[in-house]
């Protein structure tokens, strides 16, 4: 096999990794950009890929099967942004402290999938996922027509949100509020803007974006449920927002570092170069670690008021 | 001194519990089950006779020793969430190195197979110290990398290196390592039952901890660099030391846990031997106000959900997962109860609501009466 021809395979695999961990990471960079630091993300992946597979198949057999799968999407976002209130609830409202309230949060989905799943399905069963939209024209040009333009409608659409989230945070009114309650909230709080409101809202949109990544999950790239569908890919998404240094070019640019990872790992195994299985599931979590230690010195980008709840009433 | 802190703190946790009961009735309502018939047999069912007395017991041992050490670096500022990992460390460690040396007497075999355990589930858990002492890598992140991370190399040893050769020539192909050599289990407490040794192991730990951290200076030093890192700083304590240092403890008692669970109930490493103590871990460890005090009757308590938890999904078919949504429940709402008791502010609006409000109702009261 040329190498041509091997790089291309690794990207053609890569584009479709990396869609959950960059839709999540977006989202997650709204909630950092807020101040609030969710590790619940991990949790509300999975909610969002249960629903976003329940919908379709419990669908299957009705008049509504075609609108199954937008279907599914919308529960998906629906429970990712009620799980994105849940936890601002407890860390803004109630101002808990955010790391443990996280993993909380990332128990309870967790958990509340499983559950729901044993009880309503019970075994492995398959959906028919959303199919590959092959883009006219452009999925013709040599090499990139592959790699790019011949994927389902959720990974255009998370390439497109990367411009989309990069112009919500710098160029609207409503990015430089989210920036400011993160980076200083009392100063914000003085020029009226409401610092709960925005955490609320900061903290709805990442949750949806959450839940939508789940739903990419089941729908697109494994077409199932399992309860370990997510595998800690939340996490991985928090750190991709250190690595990105809260930019969204920056969080795709991790995210395709980390899905070629993953798919040179998976062509290896395919051209039959043989090392333990379990080392290769292995080397993300490790990658990430290696990643964090690395973008220490990024910390200094981020907003200076990530972890701390603010609160107006006290004094200093 | 302060009961009425004691007797507040307490009522608190009776809320927050009656809370996430309601919280988790609304899911079980959801799936169809019969909230009060699942939370009956939760409770009640796992103490309906002798044995199952026994295997509560058994299943608080783990969770008494992950606590007191997730307790432990809790209270010195660093959050574990590893100790899933360092448990299976901790059973690798104690399995490898009981089956090392199978004709050692004793009083050399167990409790080297036990410190083998412990010293295993240390340095993973030190890994994570140190790299938030020396590099600030979030040790929440470092540690539930480290944990998938352990989940990889324990299946790979257990399919590997470790795999009991009977299992290949005439075993199903189940993957476990080869029994421990007899004199490296510990010892049964009541005949006919699983409840073993390690639970007087775990209360005399309980003890320790209780006596380090607020006995010593050492303990004295950790709890100040979780309190307030800066003002620990200005006081002389070098503050990434004392992480290190509980990360090291946290992990050593997960490690223990794990070897605890090999040398007491399996003898042998066994898949999923774990089954989630790592994270229960933590919410008794919350649940127990971080205070060994409060983590022995926790942990009970929590064995207590482990098994009912079991016996629902063969009664009333309510899945096993549904503890953790009770544990992430009671997460939630106990730090919610923690940040309001700590603001005066927030307490005192809300007395002064639950005043307007019940004053109101007296007054709709006394309205309808004339």
């Amino acid at each position: 096999m040329s190498a041509g021809l091997m790089i291309y395979n690794v990207l053609c695999l890569a584009v479709p990794f990396s869609v959950a961990l960059l839709l999540a990471a977006l989202g997650e960079n709204f909630n950092q950009r807020a101040g609030v630091f969710n590790l619940g993300c991990d949790g509300i992946m999975c909610m969002g890929a249960f629903l976003g597979f329940m919908v379709p198949f419990s669908l299957k057999a009705t008049p509504w099967a075609a609108y199954g799968n937008l279907l599914g999407i919308g529960a998906a976002l629906a429970v990712g942004a009620a799980m994105g209130v849940v936890f601002a609830l407890v860390t803004v409202t109630f101002r808990a402290s955010q790391g443990i309230a996280g993993i909380g949060l990332q128990m309870l989905g967790w958990g509340l999938a499983g559950t729901l799943f044993r009880h309503f399905v019970g075994g492995v069963t398959g959906v028919e996922g959303m199919a590959a939209i092959a883009i006219p024209g452009l999925s013709k040009i040599p090499f990139l027509g592959g790699v790019l333009f011949n994927h389902n409608a959720l990974t255009y659409t998370a390439l497109l949100l990367v411009p989309a989230c990069w112009f919500l945070l710098y160029k609207t009114p409503w990015g430089l509020k989210v920036r400011a309650v993160g980076t200083h909230p009392r100063a914000a709080d003085t020029m009226g803007i409401h610092v709960d409101r925005i955490r609320y809202q900061a903290l709805m949109l990442g949750g949806a974006m959450a839940g939508l990544a789940g739903a990419y999950l089941s729908l697109c790239q494994a077409k199932m449920f399992s309860d370990d569908l997510v595998a800690g890919r939340g996490f991985i998404a928090v750190a991709l927002v250190y690595f990105g240094r809260w930019s969204p070019l920056g969080i795709l640019g991790g995210a395709l570092l980390f899905s070629i990872a993953q798919s040179f790992q998976l062509s290896m195994q395919v051209w039959g170069i043989k090392f333990p299985y379990e080392f290769a599931v292995m080397l993300p979590y490790v990658l990430v670690i290696v990643v964090l230690a690395l973008a220490r010195k990024a910390r200094q980008l981020g907003p200076t008021d990530l972890g701390k709840p603010y609160n107006r009433e006290m004094r200093f | 001194m302060n009961r009425n802190k004691v007797l507040y703190s307490g009522a608190i946790i009776l809320a927050v519990t009656l809370i996430a009961a309601l919280l988790v009735a609304l899911v079980l309502f959801s799936i169809g089950a019969s909230p009060l018939a699942t939370y009956k047999t939760i409770l009640t069912g796992p103490l309906s006779d002798l044995f199952g007395v026994t295997e509560v017991l058994v299943r608080s041992v783990p969770l008494m020793l992950v606590a007191l050490g997730i307790a432990i670096s809790f209270r010195s500022g660093i959050l574990n969430i590893g100790a899933e990992g360092q448990i299976q460390m901790g059973v690798i460690a104690s399995t490898a190195m009981a089956l090392a040396m199978p004709h050692a007497p004793k009083a050399i075999l167990l409790p080297a197979a036990l410190m083998a355990g412990a010293l295993a589930g240390a340095v993973w858990g030190g890994i994570a110290g140190w790299l938030k002492a020396k590099l600030q890598v979030n040790e929440i992140l470092s540690t539930v990398m480290l944990n998938y991370i352990a989940a990889q190399v324990y299946t790979f040893l257990l399919r590997g290196p470790m795999l009991d050769p009977n299992e290949l020539e005439t075993g199903s192909g189940t993957p476990q390592s080869m029994r421990l050599p007899e004199l490296a289990f510990l010892d049964t407490l009541v005949p006919g039952t699983r409840i073993h040794m390690g639970l007087i192991l775990a209360l005399v730990a309980a003890l320790l901890v209780w006596m380090l951290l607020w006995k010593t200076t050492l303990g004295y030093r950790m709890r100040t660099a979780g309190a307030g890192a800066k003002a620990a700083r200005y006081a002389g304590i070098p503050v990434e030391r004392y992480l290190i240092v509980a990360m090291l403890m946290a992990g050593g008692f997960a490690g223990l846990a794990g070897a605890v669970e090999v040398s007491g109930v399996h003898h042998r490493a066994i898949e999923g031997i774990s089954s989630g103590y790592g994270f229960a871990g933590i919410v008794v460890a919350l649940f127990g106000a971080l205070h060994p005090g409060g983590i022995v009757p926790s942990a009970v308590f929590f064995g207590i959900l482990l098994i009912g938890a079991d016996m629902t999904q063969r009664s009333a078919s309510v899945p096993a997962n549904m503890v953790l949504v009770l544990q992430g429940v009671i997460i939630l709402s106990i730090v919610s109860a923690q940040s309001f008791l700590r603001n005066p502010y927030a307490q005192e609006r809300f007395f002064r609501w639950f005043g307007r409000f019940s004053s109101s109702a007296r007054k709709a009261g006394k309205g309808v009466q004339s």
